[in-house]
């Protein structure tokens, strides 16, 4: 039961908002030494585990052509692009980009998206552009709500995408695990019934951002004045 | 043979470089941690591969410490200004485009080019290393074209990747930590723990129950590990196979693939899945790190219903 402890850290740790690194090394350190591991195994279980997932940081090897593109005014252009387009809203933009994606990653296509990628240089601008595009500059807090929707569409489409396509990495995990209790299973069939579970997730999200642009409707109609006008670029403000 | 080692070497420079922007930052009222930061994660690239793993263990908790009780800070300054930056949009136009997109399209065409690539007999890239060469190569190819269409001093790409994950900060190594959290919840035998517990609370005496409780299960067990992948074999061996399948004769395929999809909605809904959900809250800067989790529960949550809904309708026919 001691076992237990590190998933009792984590959940007491995350629910009051400490720092999220400290609270998973205390909660792996506490695993460790509670299965009977020793203070210097369990560090070198911890160095092992992070030098073997560093592959898992590769993204990052992204930032200095973003950041470049950035300051050439990447994000700039993708507004205007958007001001361009009067039908624009910033459900309508994820609604795209939510389809494009979940289509993309049935094929297999999964590299098309990604937060580092695409959802922070050109996804999270449009949509914010389209809203301000339909307001008038738009309050921090419900610019924030657009981009935290933004990266949610990305997620949601992919996790829901990706598994139609056969040689996706959670098929073979299934089709493995299964292998091992002497089960066989076509991975067709596994991934043909991903697809009820992709067109439910694809109607409740774009559902969703329905109502993401009716609540940011509201939210402009009802308070016009409370717009405090914002440096294009929110955040740094 | 280029191999995942020589794209660590790449990402230990561009930390290297980082945490050097940083020393040399004076506005940045907290520039030393920063720097030892960034430092020790070019450590952790670079020589990761041959020092013993204590060693870098104990690297990964300085890390921690310096983020967390020192604290890492951030520069104030931007290179450019707003109108410099509305200029050189309204200069390029929709060229600027052509770097951000380069990076997938490179990435797509390595994954499928380079794994039948082959140089004096031997192929030109480890073949289980591809997906992540080919997103190093892209990332590489676009700043290529960025840089030649851009023209910005060559000293821009180091210092707006270090503005970018200096606004990340910590989380950037989060899933590596979580991995490693992973792997000792491994080693400890926690799921197991989890799925004798659930067995013997749970009320799995009808078919429905069963059902409810595999997909709930699996979501609730994927926010405890932060990956579907983990809580698939637990719950599966634990709940799906002995009773939806043996038991009340459900069809496999059905509860696999739909199961592993109900784990997809924890994966929603949880901290633990830093890459997920942590990462962008703070790539996009928002102000509260939990943002993209609560937008996505509402859509998490009915489609767990859904899930279950799908399998108990299927399952059993």
């Amino acid at each position: 039961m001691l076992t237990l402890i590190g998933i009792l850290i984590v959940v007491a740790g995350f629910a009051a908002r400490l720092n999220p690194l400290l609270v998973v090394t205390v909660a792996g350190l506490a695993t460790g030494l509670a299965s009977g591991l020793g203070p210097v195994e369990v560090v070198t279980a911890f160095g092992k585990a992070f030098t073997e997932s560093r592959y898992v940081a590769i993204v990052w090897l992204v930032l200095p052509v973003i950041g470049l593109l950035e300051r050439a005014g990447l994000k700039e252009r993708a507004r205007t692009v958007i001001a361009g387009i009067p039908a624009a809203t910033a459900g309508r933009v994820l609604m795209i980009y939510f389809a494009v994606r979940q289509v993309t990653a049935a094929l297999g296509l999964i590299s098309l998206g990604g937060h580092a990628q695409m959802v922070r240089p050109l996804v999270a601008p449009m949509a914010e552009g389209a809203a301000e595009n339909e307001f008038g500059p738009v309050p921090s807090k419900t610019r924030f709500r657009i981009r935290a929707h933004a990266a949610a569409a990305d997620n949601v489409a992919v996790f829901f995408g990706e598994d139609i396509f056969i040689a996706i990495g959670s098929i073979l995990l299934i089709k493995g695990f299964l292998e091992q209790n002497g089960i066989t299973v076509e991975p067709g069939r596994l991934a043909l019934w991903a697809i009820p579970t992709a067109i439910v997730a694809w109607l409740i999200h774009n559902v969703r951002l329905v109502l993401l642009d009716r609540s940011i409707r509201l939210e402009m109609s009802s308070a016009p004045s409370q717009a405090e006008p914002t440096h294009p670029d929110g955040a740094s403000a | 043979m280029i191999r995942l080692e020589h794209v660590y070497w790449l990402m230990g420079a561009l930390a290297g470089g980082v945490a050097y922007v940083n020393a040399r930052d004076a506005t940045n009222p907290r520039r030393w941690n920063n720097a030892a930061f960034w430092g020790l994660y070019a450590i952790t690239f670079l020589a990761g591969s041959t020092i013993p793993h204590f060693a870098s263990g104990c690297l990964v908790i300085a890390m921690v410490l310096v983020a967390s009780i020192r604290k890492l800070g951030q520069t104030s300054r931007e290179s450019q200004s707003v109108a410099q930056r509305d200029a050189s949009a309204a200069r390029f136009g929709n060229r600027l485009f052509i770097p951000a997109l380069t990076i997938p399209a490179v990435t797509l065409l390595g994954s499928y080019v380079l794994k039948s690539l082959q140089v004096g007999g031997a192929p030109l890239v480890d073949p289980k290393q591809v997906t992540q060469i080919a997103l190093a190569l892209g990332a590489l190819a676009g700043l290529v074209v960025g840089m030649l269409m851009l023209r910005p001093p060559l000293s821009a790409p180091l210092h707006e990747a270090r503005r970018l994950w200096d606004a990340v900060g910590w989380a950037a190594i989060l899933p590596q930590m979580l991995a490693a959290l992973g792997a000792l919840f491994a080693t400890a035998g926690v799921g197991k723990v989890v799925a004798t517990l659930a067995e013997r609370w749970l009320p799995l005496g009808s078919p429905l129950a069963a059902v409810v409780t595999y997909t709930v299960g699996m979501a609730l067990f994927t926010m405890i590990m932060g990956n579907a992948f983990a809580a698939f074999p637990v719950m599966t061996a634990g709940i799906g196979l002995p009773l939806i399948m043996t038991r009340f004769g459900g069809d496999v395929t059905i509860m696999a693939a739909v199961g592993m999809l109900s784990g997809f909605c924890g994966t929603l809904m949880t901290p633990m899945a830093a890459n997920y959900n942590i990462v962008p809250a703070a790539l996009l800067e928002l102000p509260d790190e939990y943002a993209v989790i609560k937008a996505q529960i509402p859509t998490a949550l009915l489609l767990l219903a859904a899930n279950t809904a799908i399998m108990y309708a299927f399952v059993y026919r």
